[in-house]
């Protein structure tokens, strides 16, 4: 994560004659591709581990850190999408914004993956928990909410939804200011204590929101 | 520290001598990569009061590496990976309040006189988790009654130790709890028979990371009554403040009994997952009354509405 943030914040690295070059372009999706699925091969690889001999790899109460795991880069990528328009202003980088998509649809995978695990692993599909926990447990009403707001967005990120929507699209697609909110907001409420890892998470969205803030006001 | 058996324990409370035996090779069959439920399955189920559980006694290497010890991180391995910092030798314990024996103790000099015994218990945490602990331990009222409480005595306080040096979670800056840990019981539930003083578990001195040198046990009670590497204890008239109620009073209470019934803003408390839980088991079991020693201690509640003193 640090040295996402490093790669991000260090417009050098941008500056070089390799950006420019075919090459990125051929190179840039399916390196991030697989820079984004390692997280899931490394839970895959731990799933498959605790097949043959429980308990290896993710403790005494895997569900719980399957779900947790997955939840943590759920936050982690929907913030590295938000970062994504600040990056190609800061660092001026315009081509930074054809990676977004896959940012974006990484960060809805993960969601999806953290709300079926907890749905699997955690609550073994038992309709009566899983409802109680969606009324009565308000950390998970909200993050529900968030996932159930991002549906529309991913589906509506092809090229096809975002030429039929024209001007609706950015509006729509606004709803992340939204999101992410709720997303810090399900962590911050299952926190018992040490909220160091909330504050982080907290700063850097407040630090993206403040950026567009200064972008807007220098625009005008 | 001579750790003998005493012959008389109520069979609810301590399992044959053949389980613990079959238990020990139930361990090093999950160690030699058996499959862990299956394995545990095999050992039947234990005596219990009332109730007949699963009846599988959690591996030892759980035990030791799953832990709620937020002095040492809030992570469930990181009371087992920080807590070797730990130094328990010499260890001062400070008694004050309403008793006639007061003042600074050597834990070695209190617990000397006492022969722990082991108690097989279901531990139930609050975050609907639970495992079998074979503990070794002093009966808690033999413990209190040595510091002779006058007749003001209505409830006692136990504090954990506080050593930021040591205690890696007591330094940092994003905690919530105003440390140290503090927890009480109320004298009548304090001199239940089944509440012990843990000295011990599985039949060797308890390790840091499970509250050494000796910390609280009390079974129908959710997990964080049971207090570790406590360094205080004070006799009280009124009720003490704990911890967590001090953090966040709408989800925890003074009493803490575990009960089904009332559900927590976080977790169901309707059923519990009995560790080991693996992924496509998840071996959960419904809660029971007061983690199923109802029948033993129900009657120490009775005109109270548990609903409300939760």
């Amino acid at each position: 994560m640090r040295l996402c943030i490093q790669a991000w914040t260090f417009p050098a690295i941008f500056d070089s004659a390799f950006i420019s070059s075919a090459a990125f372009d051929r190179a840039a999706k399916p390196v991030l591709f697989v820079l984004l699925s390692l997280p899931l091969g490394w839970l895959a690889f731990a799933i498959l581990g605790e097949l043959n001999a429980p308990g290896s790899r993710l403790g005494a109460d895997p569900a719980v850190e399957v779900v947790r795991f997955l939840g943590e880069w759920s936050i982690r990528l929907l913030l590295l999408t938000l970062s994504v328009s600040s990056v190609r202003r800061i660092a001026r980088f315009p081509k930074v914004l054809q990676l977004r998509r896959m940012i974006g649809l990484f960060a809805f995978s993960y969601v999806v993956c953290h709300f079926t695990a907890y749905l699997g692993f955690l609550a073994g599909f038992d309709l009566v928990l899983i409802e109680e926990d969606l009324v009565e447990r308000t950390y998970i009403t909200v993050g529900f909410t968030g996932l159930l707001l991002l549906i529309p967005l991913a589906v509506t990120s092809t090229n096809g939804w975002r030429r039929r929507l024209g001007t609706t699209w950015r509006k729509l697609h606004r709803a992340i200011y939204l999101i992410v909110p709720l997303g810090l907001v399900h962590l911050l409420w299952l926190t018992k204590d040490q909220y160091g890892e909330v504050v982080l998470y907290s700063l850097i969205f407040v630090v993206l929101m403040l950026e567009r803030v200064v972008n807007r006001r220098k625009a005008r | 520290m001579l750790i003998r058996q005493k012959p008389d324990i109520p069979s609810y409370e301590i399992t044959s001598e053949s389980h613990y035996l079959n238990r020990r090779s139930f361990v090093a069959g999950a160690a030699a990569g058996v499959a862990l439920l299956g394995a545990g399955q095999a050992l039947g189920s234990i005596g219990y009061a009332g109730v007949e559980l699963g009846g599988e006694v959690t591996p030892e290497s759980i035990v030791t590496s799953h832990n709620n010890f937020y002095e040492f991180g809030t992570g469930k391995s990181d009371p087992s990976e920080h807590a070797h910092q730990l130094t328990t030798s010499p260890w001062k314990v400070k008694v004050s309040g309403a008793a006639a024996k007061t003042g600074d103790f050597d834990y070695e000099d209190i617990i000397k006189g006492f022969t722990p015994e082991e108690r097989i218990y279901r531990f139930r945490c609050v975050e609907a988790w639970s495992m079998v602990v074979p503990w070794l331990g002093i009966p808690l009222k033999d413990i209190l009654a040595w510091f002779e409480p006058t007749s003001k005595a209505k409830y006692v306080e136990f504090t954990t130790l506080y050593r930021p040096r040591e205690m890696p979670g007591q330094r940092s800056y994003f905690s919530s709890i105003d440390w140290p840990y503090v927890e009480g019981l109320r004298l009548d539930e304090a001199y239940h028979p089944l509440s012990i003083m843990a000295v011990g578990v599985y039949g060797k001195a308890l390790p840091n990371q499970n509250g050494a040198p000796w910390r609280l046990i009390v079974p129908w009670k959710y997990g964080f009554k049971s207090i570790k590497s406590i360094v205080k204890i004070r006799f009280t008239e009124r009720e003490p403040k704990n911890s967590w109620q001090v953090i966040a009073p709408r989800e925890y209470g003074f009493f803490a009994n575990v009960n089904p019934a009332v559900s927590h803003p976080r977790w169901s408390q309707a059923s519990e997952r009995r560790l080991p839980s693996t992924l496509f088991n998840e071996n959960r079991m419904p809660t029971l009354p007061f983690n199923g020693y109802a029948e033993q201690v129900a009657s120490l509640y009775s005109g109270m509405d548990l609903s409300r003193h939760f």
